[in-house]
């Protein structure tokens, strides 16, 4: 038997090393890497990279940074499997495994000149974080820019931070809500579709771009079509098992789709009569 | 009238010769009886291992185009570094049916598209397969013909007809030429071998025909209006016990996971791919507990779309070859045919108050 080194292998991954590492939340943790030589990994916001572990495994994780941001990239890991739970082991000074970018990412280019409405649920806000850092660095190609963001309780809030600075930008329309208050939180409560109702916008040039769990999506979809937003112009991105990330191993079909490859994002208009979707 | 030049002949006499020489060079593989109805590919060293008369071998040749272990990458922890790897060597496939060779030309095409699967192109490289045609039918699981497979449409190297003398075998490429140009064992096939072979093809239109009640080209309509049939969600869901043997001895079926192997070092190991089956419980489950195909019926709806519609949509192809493996298999009796059958019934019986209004 020849064993032979490939050097066109889609599985072939690199050394990224963490470079900086910080908790976020109880499940949440950040991680900025480094790909050798600073190379730029090149992704459009919305796509995702594969990060293994040798000896543990490979998990998709969405890119939280925006590709303006130029010499590293970011990534915000919830633990909840084997993999994500030994990721949050790691520190500053390790190495993990990165392929890709993979996937279609969010319609940046389409977007342009118009309204951008951003929904996101829980982990939904770490790849939506990718576009509206994208849109606030080239803030001029944009026009109103509306920021929903929701989670289940304050203390799983991300990017407190950044929400707090953007809430203060008087060309940022920012709400957010839990579903179950805590001590200390002022906000809003309740679930996120209820924030839609009262916004101001003009649906024939806004974008929504949606991010959450499943569940989300049925009911803040039915809210986006109550506000006359054409299916086209409803973006989700949606999430499923993937192992490969190159169309081939079949965990993230839905339907006719690869997930990895077709999506993760699609109009609501592409997957709308799918039944494997929503 | 067939290109007489295209065809060579081997006469019966010269089998034994000619899998010998065969195996000189590279390892030869070919169907080889296990049980009563049992076969597999298996190395032969001689032409007397070889079962010419075989139903579908328990697993298709994909096994050797994408073993059901295989690994893809080594890697060292303490180097911090990835080793992209492939393991292969020359193998002739001998004795390939039709209907194996259409599921081989499938994996090729899926495994071709953009971005192409290295390792499986490298294997590839390195296999060549001879055909074998079939003169009747199987058993009555097969629906070969519904799937235009009863006949070769090449993908072959070189394919043998069994005929009263001996065989004519077509040639279909360079490596098949190579193989034929040996006159030690071939000879150049007369006009008579031609009008033989094109008896026997006659004849077989009418052993093969059509085995179920929707045609070829319905096929694909059928499947896309038939997400909502009770079929998967009463009884599949109620049949199906998600063993995944139909996945397993599918000729087209490729899903895969790749899993880490740690050696005991704990500091090399290897990524290995590993053959995966969409009827697994687990498949489609991400790691925060949703499962996106939670249902056995879905989960076996979702392999017959896989089949009869998303590869025909978006590449062409059906993604069944009829070769019967799924339905000889099941544990729980779940017959491909009658799947299909039933599906068609449900589908016109749901017609029928339209017309008559």
């Amino acid at each position: 038997m020849n064993r032979q080194v490939l050097i066109d292998s889609p599985y072939e991954v690199k050394a990224g090393m963490i470079f900086q590492t910080r908790k976020m939340t109880e499940f949440e943790k950040y991680f900025q890497i480094v790909l050798p030589g600073s190379e730029d990994l090149g992704h459009e916001p919305g796509q995702f990279v594969m990060i293994s572990i040798p000896g543990v495994g490979e998990v998709p994780i969405s890119v939280s940074s925006s590709p303006t941001q130029k010499g590293f990239f970011e990534l915000v890991v919830r633990s909840a499997g084997m993999v994500t739970a030994a990721l949050h082991r790691l520190e500053a000074g390790d190495t993990v495994g990165i392929r890709g970018p993979y996937g279609k990412g969010f319609p940046y280019r389409a977007m342009q000149g118009s309204d951008l409405l951003f929904i996101g649920g829980g982990c939904g806000n770490i790849p939506l974080r990718s576009l509206i850092h994208y849109a606030l660095d080239c803030r001029s190609r944009y026009g109103k820019i509306h920021i929903l963001v929701g989670c289940k309780s304050p203390e799983m809030m991300l990017f407190v931070d950044e929400l707090s600075t953007w809430s203060e930008r008087p060309d940022i329309n920012l709400d957010q809500t839990v579903d179950q208050g805590g001590p200390g939180w002022k906000g809003k409560v309740g679930l996120i579709t209820k924030l839609i109702p009262p916004l101001a916008i003009e649906p024939e040039k806004t974008f929504a771009v949606v991010v959450g769990p499943p569940i989300m999506y049925k009911f803040v979809i039915q809210e986006l079509l109550k506000k006359n937003i054409p299916s086209g112009q409803i973006i989700l991105s949606m999430e499923r098992h993937m192992k490969c990330g190159v169309g081939k191993c079949g965990h993230c079909q839905i339907g006719p789709h690869y997930c990895c490859q077709d999506g993760p994002v699609f109009t609501y208009e592409e997957i709308r009569y799918n039944h494997e979707a929503i | 009238m067939p290109d007489i030049s295209e065809y060579v002949f081997l006469d019966k006499n010269k089998l034994d010769f000619f899998v010998s020489k065969l195996n000189t060079r590279q390892r030869v593989v070919a169907p080889v009886r296990k049980g009563v109805k049992s076969y597999a590919f298996a190395e032969v060293p001689s032409a007397k291992d070889i079962s010419w008369k075989y139903i579908p071998t328990i697993l298709p040749p994909k096994k050797y185009f994408m073993p059901q272990y295989e690994t893809i990458q080594k890697f060292d922890k303490s180097k911090r570094t990835w080793e992209t790897v492939v393991s292969s060597e020359p193998i002739v496939i001998l004795g390939v049916h039709t209907c194996d060779l259409a599921g081989i030309e499938f994996l090729n095409a899926m495994m071709s598209s953009a971005p192409c699967d290295a390792h499986y192109r490298n294997r590839k490289a390195n296999i060549t397969l001879i055909g074998i045609e079939c003169l009747d039918y199987c058993d009555g699981s097969a629906s070969c013909a519904v799937m235009k497979n009863e006949l070769p449409h090449g993908g072959y190297d070189l394919f043998m007809t069994e005929m009263k003398q001996g065989f004519i075998s077509h040639v279909g490429s360079d490596r098949g030429r190579n193989i034929a140009s040996d006159s030690r064992i071939f000879t150049p096939a007369k006009p008579e071998h031609i009008r033989e072979l094109e008896e026997l093809r006659a004849r077989k239109k009418d052993i093969f025909k059509p085995e179920i009640n929707v045609s070829h080209e319905e096929l694909k309509n059928l499947f896309s209006q038939s997400f909502e049939s009770n079929m998967w969600r009463e009884e599949m869901e109620k049949r199906c016990v998600s063993c995944g043997n139909c996945t397993n001895v599918c000729p087209t079926c490729y899903c895969f996971d790749l899993r880490d192997e740690l050696d005991l070092s704990l500091t090399t190991g290897e990524r290995q791919r590993v053959w995966d089956s969409c009827q697994n419980e687990t498949f489609a489950k991400v790691a925060s507990g949703e499962n996106f195909r939670k249902k056995k019926g879905l989960r076996q709806r979702h392999r017959y779309m896989r089949k009869f519609y998303y590869p025909v949509e978006k590449h062409g192809l059906y993604g069944c070859t009829g070769c019967g493996r799924c339905t000889r298999t099941c544990m729980a009796k779940i017959s491909l045919k009658e799947t299909i059958n039933k599906l068609a019934e449900e589908q016109q019986n749901s017609k029928e108050p339209v017309l008559n209004q």
